[in-house]
């Protein structure tokens, strides 16, 4: 296959068909899933191999008085880890280091981890795990925002407030007296817990010698590396960790994986053996983080004509117990709150609080999911104020090329929110059904209704974010004219390792089975940042595309690769270079764009690179004897750049679709005294095969000039969107006026019969 | 009674080859395959009989192996999805996942390619309804569903004999 | 897996007279242990306080399907996937056949028996509701005999059974009367599958000339054990359904169950489903 290529201006343009890109290029690691051969963590065992179990606190806050180990136990056949055996510092080390890696005297949120214990016997170790007591004088604790707020206790700083942001834009002050209608609203959504399949696990291996060498369950091998440098006080060559083939992760193993890594390695470095600790669902779900709960409060002035002069938004997230990535979430919830649209006056005050729950975490979409719930519901409700249609109060603000978004991005690209929305509802038979489900529903028992929401997601981390990460991705060539990528993204069924081969391969000219994706660990490969914040193709990839290229430029340049070439010339070409020069590689580092300009202190500019931007519909059934509530259909259009894998793409659609289905309707957790108490899968409903609609993915591309081949990131997108479409249409369906997600049949029903009276 | 004495001695054929087995009478079936017998394939995803993620095929019924125990798998023909593929050679079932993106994580995808095939034995052109109900005891949290529909639909369509 | 595996004894008596004597031998020492669907998730989640057991999985004579012109008697180690096979089942007690598809999973139902079930005494069973409607019996076996239970008379309180230590559940026995009355059978559930019930409803009624000449109402999830509710049948026993009928057997309703709060739901809920589940029944009874 001989290729062409041109570039200019260090963008990547193609003068011929993409030969690897666009298309659906079978899953890399798929034969091995598809044979039940993948490793995952809870699959390996290792010579002399002990379990590890932690045991925690019940009690939400209190001080610790004592450790009990109750007899019947052959307590010397344990190794036993607290917080004095911690050879660093004894905190997990993320933007700070408030949260403890074991607690010491004091309890924050019930689940807390106190004791370790490893032992050989699975079975016995349980019996012992029960048998330890901890003593804990109890403390009064908090568990709501308003609580926290209230500073009815203060549980952590000096005011229980995580972080806080600002945007103002234009004078929302001086807006009120010019509407004509002012409409204020409530909406909360509540914790949504990730339920991955497979449970978090490590695989720990210490000595004061060697190191530390974890494998596990993870998104993000540098954020457990630091934590473990942190934690050990080791020098960061003497920390090794490697993730194993990853059964979903949706943001719950970003930052958590950090935590139990430390475990098992404390335990390691005690016992001298390896050390294995897998969750069980149970503890994963009690323990683990999960989306931060979230209050917005929206107050919006609106012409007669539709068109929004302001609007005040306050916003705020329950952190649990300690800060986390907080502040990271608030930020994006912050600066998503004012959706896609030209609005002069836009306040946004937001706050990230602490309550004594488990620490709540990373969740696809950060923070979006909620303030997008919140302004999507609250313009659907705007509309029937002002009187006129939801869709046409959109397309009168839709913000436009050579407009700003309310934290004062311009937006430069062509993207027509409008014909987008035009295309979602036509594709949906929206007015038909708006129309006909209207006339039919009054005589109905099962009330149907159809609803949607407008939205974009920035890509990649906020403002200074990715030039703080400093990313890199390095490729290598061998002597068979194999290429490999090494990079510390991770595959959790995303496509990173097919998405990533296919771009070298593109780049080079090759097929995509030339391509090797190394397995991230990080004595091998470089801190390409989190895998996290739907950054992975569009960032990261780039730089695997850049690396690309260099190969192929340095191999054009010594002489022993032509113009054009195939599979064979390339492999001979690599053997030819190998042989003169030793090594044949090329790292690329990220580099931030130099007209991306971010106001950290006023929180204003060019939040994100690149946004994706989307127009989702559902069509949804309601029986109103039962106040239950059924999706029926469900069509997703986003305009995304480019498509590199297409299968891949609508997969993660298609995905996040129906994990918004169960953040709207059905996954509610149940808390009591900041424990969950409903942790089991019986109980956390989330959809089943009979649960979802057809989901029907449509994609626009605009290509962005700085991703590989166009791309932008998609990962989160589905996860603003669905939640308030699908409120939304309940709201058409019924006429209740939906505020809160997840809307159960126990809330519905309520609602429903209120409004019968 | 010490320990050992209350293993028992349990015969069965998994995935072709017998096997004997001493273990716990109440210890899982999924226990026993993944640690005895090694064959890791096979997931656990909640312990509870909920995910699915554990189906194997048990004498030529789909069941969740983290709630069989070992005594009551004496006797029994057991296929997990090592034992799916023939001599490396993937079933169109398994084919399909692969092409049409039926797997993305693939910590479900075993259970999920058992319960696809035991629907597949049972009802050989199977309506979308068949399949939904056909996988609802497998649950996914990565792909939705949607590709995994596909996959079998384009499994059954391709295994059609040709006019 | 949070029990002490070790800890936990089981054999395999070859013959129901083995394990009834085995029972009879030791009283309260051996517990029955059927498809294992409940006790297992018990086991996993260390709840299973009890140590030994019996299997009884592979019994014949606790299988199979006996058909005479006046009753069908089903094996108690029937799986609801048994259940779900059985034409005569699906034609004569087509509410035995929604309940069996709507428990669990298929996996679960491959494994789940109805004497199980039964046994169980779970307040959200979804089988036995339609067990209560069809007026089944049970046929209780030890080593000193045989006795019958009326389903009914079975479930006595909260997870206290009319099943004495020494005894197994044989047999459920159904009179075959009632395959013209109009069945209706509505679990409601958190989604639409694997969903333990918030509220299982099933009913029959036998309608002349637009009277509701005789009827059967049983519940689930809504009381400490699966329950008829007989007085309201009496308020509907007799008369058209109409809308005053309809609203004075809700109130009944409402004073004969019990729903509780828990973790899956309200007992308002609960309550309201319930009333308007009767109402819909009443409403396809009329026509």
């Amino acid at each position: 296959m001989r290729y062409n290529r041109t570039q200019s201006n260090g963008c990547y343009v193609s003068s011929m068909e993409n030969h690897q890109i666009g298309k659906s290029v079978p899953r890399k690691e798929g034969r091995a899933k598809v044979t039940g051969s993948a490793r995952y963590v809870d699959d390996l065992t290792f010579p002399e191999m002990l379990y590890g179990v932690t045991v925690r606190s019940s009690v939400a806050r209190g001080k610790i008085l004592d450790l009990h180990f109750a007899d019947g136990i052959p307590w010397n056949e344990f190794t036993i880890v607290t917080a004095r055996d911690i050879p660093g510092k004894n905190c997990i080390a993320l933007l700070i280091e408030d949260q403890p890696c074991l607690a010491d005297q004091q309890i924050n949120h019930p689940e807390e981890a106190v004791v370790l214990l490893a032992h050989p016997d699975k079975y016995l170790l349980e019996a012992a795990r029960q048998a330890v007591r901890i003593e804990i004088d109890p403390l009064p604790a908090i568990f709501t925002i308003e609580d926290s707020l209230l500073q009815k206790q203060i549980i952590w700083g000096q005011d229980n407030i995580f972080k806080a942001y600002h945007i103002e834009k234009g004078d929302v002050a001086a807006s009120w007296a010019a509407a004509d209608f002012i409409v204020e609203g409530e909406y909360e959504t509540g914790a949504q817990e990730q339920l991955y399949i497979e449970p978090q696990g490590m695989i720990a291996q210490a000595d004061p010698k060697n190191g530390v060498t974890v494998w596990g369950s993870l998104q993000c091998p540098y954020y457990v590396h630091k934590a473990l440098v942190r934690l050990f006080d080791f020098p960061k060559e003497k920390i090794r960790v490697v993730q194993t083939e990853t059964g979903g992760g949706f943001g719950g193993k970003e930052e958590y994986p950090s935590m139990l890594a430390g475990h098992a390695a404390l335990l390691a470095l005690k016992s001298g053996k390896p050390v294995k600790m897998i969750y069980d669902r149970a503890e994963d779900m009690a323990a683990t983080t999960k989306r931060h709960p979230s209050r917005t409060r929206h107050r919006t002035a609106v012409t007669r004509d539709g068109k929004l002069l302001a609007m005040d938004i306050d916003f705020s997230l329950d952190g649990g117990a300690y800060e986390t990535l907080s502040p990271v979430v608030l930020s994006r919830g912050t600066i998503h709150a004012a959706g896609p649209y030209d609005c002069p006056n836009v306040r946004v005050r937001s706050r990230a609080v602490a309550t004594n729950s488990p620490p709540h975490g990373a969740f696809r979409g950060f923070g979006a999911p909620q303030s997008v719930f919140a302004i999507e519901r609250h313009l659907d409700r705007v509309a029937e104020v002002v009187g006129i249609a939801p869709e046409e109060l959109r397309r009168r603000n839709f913000v436009r090329e050579g407009q700003a978004l309310s934290f004062g991005q311009m937006v430069h690209e062509k993207v027509e929110m409008s014909g987008m929305l035009d295309r979602a509802l036509h594709l949906s038979g929206y007015h038909v059904k708006r129309a006909r489900f209207s006339q039919q529903n009054p005589s109905a028992a099962i009330k149907r209704g159809i609803g949607f929401a407008a939205f974009l997601h920035g890509a990649g981390f906020t403002g200074s974010g990715e030039e703080y990460l400093a990313s890199e991705a390095l490729l290598t060539a061998t002597r068979d004219g194999k290429v490999h990528v090494l990079a510390g993204s991770t595959e959790m069924g995303q496509g990173t390792n097919t998405v990533f081969a296919q771009i070298a391969a593109e780049a080079l000219g090759l097929d995509c089975d030339q391509v090797e994706i190394t397995q991230p660990d990080t004595s091998l490969v470089p801190n390409s940042g989190p895998t996290v914040a739907s950054r992975t193709t569009m960032i990261v990839g780039k730089l695997v595309e850049t690396a690309a290229l260099a190969i192929k430029a340095m191999l054009l340049q010594s002489g022993f690769l032509k113009a054009d070439y195939d599979a064979r010339e390339f492999a001979n070409a690599c053997r030819q270079y190998l042989d003169q020069f030793g090594e044949l590689q090329s790292l690329a580092k990220y580099q931030h764009p130099t007209d991306l300009h971010w106001d950290d202190a006023n929180y204003q500019g060019d939040a994100y690179g690149a946004y994706a931007w989307a127009v989702y519909v559902a069509e949804v059934s309601v029986d109103t004897r039962t106040g239950e509530v059924h999706v029926e259909d469900f069509v997703a259009v986003q305009e995304v750049g480019k498509v590199i894998n297409p299968v891949l793409a609508a997969g993660q659609i298609e995905g996040g679709v129906a994990q918004g289905i169960g953040f709207a309707l059905y996954e509610n957790v149940v808390w009591r005294e900041g424990q969950m108490i409903n942790g089991q899968m019986t109980n956390y409903i989330m959809p089943t095969s009979m649960d979802v609609p057809p989901i029907r993915v449509f994609f626009e591309e605009l290509p962005y000039s700085r991703g590989p081949a166009g791309a932008k990131g998609i990962g989160e997108l589905p996860l603003d969107g669905t939640a308030p479409a699908i409120a939304n249409a309940i709201a058409h369906a019924t006429g209740t006026d939906i505020r809160q997600i997840p809307i159960t049949p126990e809330v519905l029903l309520e609602m429903l019969e209120s409004a019968h009276v | 009674m010490s320990e050992a004495a209350r293993k028992i001695r349990l015969h069965c054929t998994i995935n072709g080859l017998d096997k004997t087995l001493e273990t716990y009478p109440m210890a899982r079936l999924l226990d026993v395959l993944r640690q005895q017998v090694g064959l890791t394939g096979t997931k656990e995803g909640c312990g509870e009989g909920e995910c699915g993620a554990c189906s194997i095929e048990m004498d030529g019924e789909l069941v969740n192996s983290c709630l069989v125990p070992a005594l009551q798998a004496d006797g029994a023909t057991i296929r997990t999805i090592e034992g799916v593929a023939v001599c490396g050679q993937l079933t169109a079932l398994q084919q399909a996942f692969l092409t049409y993106g039926g797997a993305q994580c693939g910590i479900c995808t075993p259970g999920m390619v058992l319960a696809a095939m035991n629907l597949l034995a049972r009802t050989p052109e199977p309506t979308e309804r068949d399949i939904r109900e056909g996988l609802a005891g497998n649950l996914c949290r990565c792909t939705g569903y949607t590709k995994i529909f596909q996959s079998i639909l384009e499994a059954c369509r391709s295994m059609r004999p040709r006019a | 897996m949070r029990s002490n595996v070790p800890a936990y004894e089981m054999y395999a008596p070859a013959t129901l007279s083995q394990a009834l004597q085995r029972m009879a031998q030791e009283p309260r020492v051996w517990k029955a242990f059927a498809g294992g669907t409940d006790l297992m998730v018990l086991l996993e989640a260390g709840k299973l306080q009890h140590r030994k057991f019996l299997s009884i999985w592979k019994l014949p004579e606790l299988r199979g399907i006996e058909v005479t012109h006046s009753h069908i008697t089903l094996g108690s180690l029937t799986t609801y996937s048994d259940v779900r096979r059985q034409e005569l089942l699906a034609r004569e007690f087509p509410l035995l056949c929604r309940a069996a598809s709507e428990t669990g999973s298929l996996a679960t139902q491959n494994r789940g028996t109805i004497g199980g079930n039964i046994a169980n005494a779970s307040p959200a069973a979804d089988f036995p509701p339609a067990l209560l409607v069809y007026d089944a019996q049970l046929e209780l076996v030890s080593d000193s005999g045989v006795r019958w239970v009326s389903c009914g008379n079975f479930w006595k309180a909260y997870k206290q059974i009319d099943l004495r230590d020494d005894e197994l559940i044989r047999g459920i026995r159904l009179p075959r009367q009632k395959n013209d009355w109009i069945p209706l059978y509505r679990k409601v559930g958190a989604r639409r599958a694997q969903a333990i019930s918030k509220v299982c409803f099933a009913a029959a009624a036998r309608m002349e000339a637009g009277v509701i000449f005789d009827l059967r109402i049983a519940l689930g999830s809504v009381a400490p054990t699966v329950l008829r509710a007989i007085r309201t049948e009496s308020v509907l026993r007799g008369n058209k359904p109409n809308v005053a009928l309809v609203r004075a057997a809700q109130e009944t309703l409402a004073k004969e169950i019990a729903p509780i709060d828990d973790i899956r739901s309200t007992a308002r809920y609960r309550l309201r489903i319930a009333q308007n589940l009767l109402a819909e029944f009443c409403e396809r009874l009329a026509g």
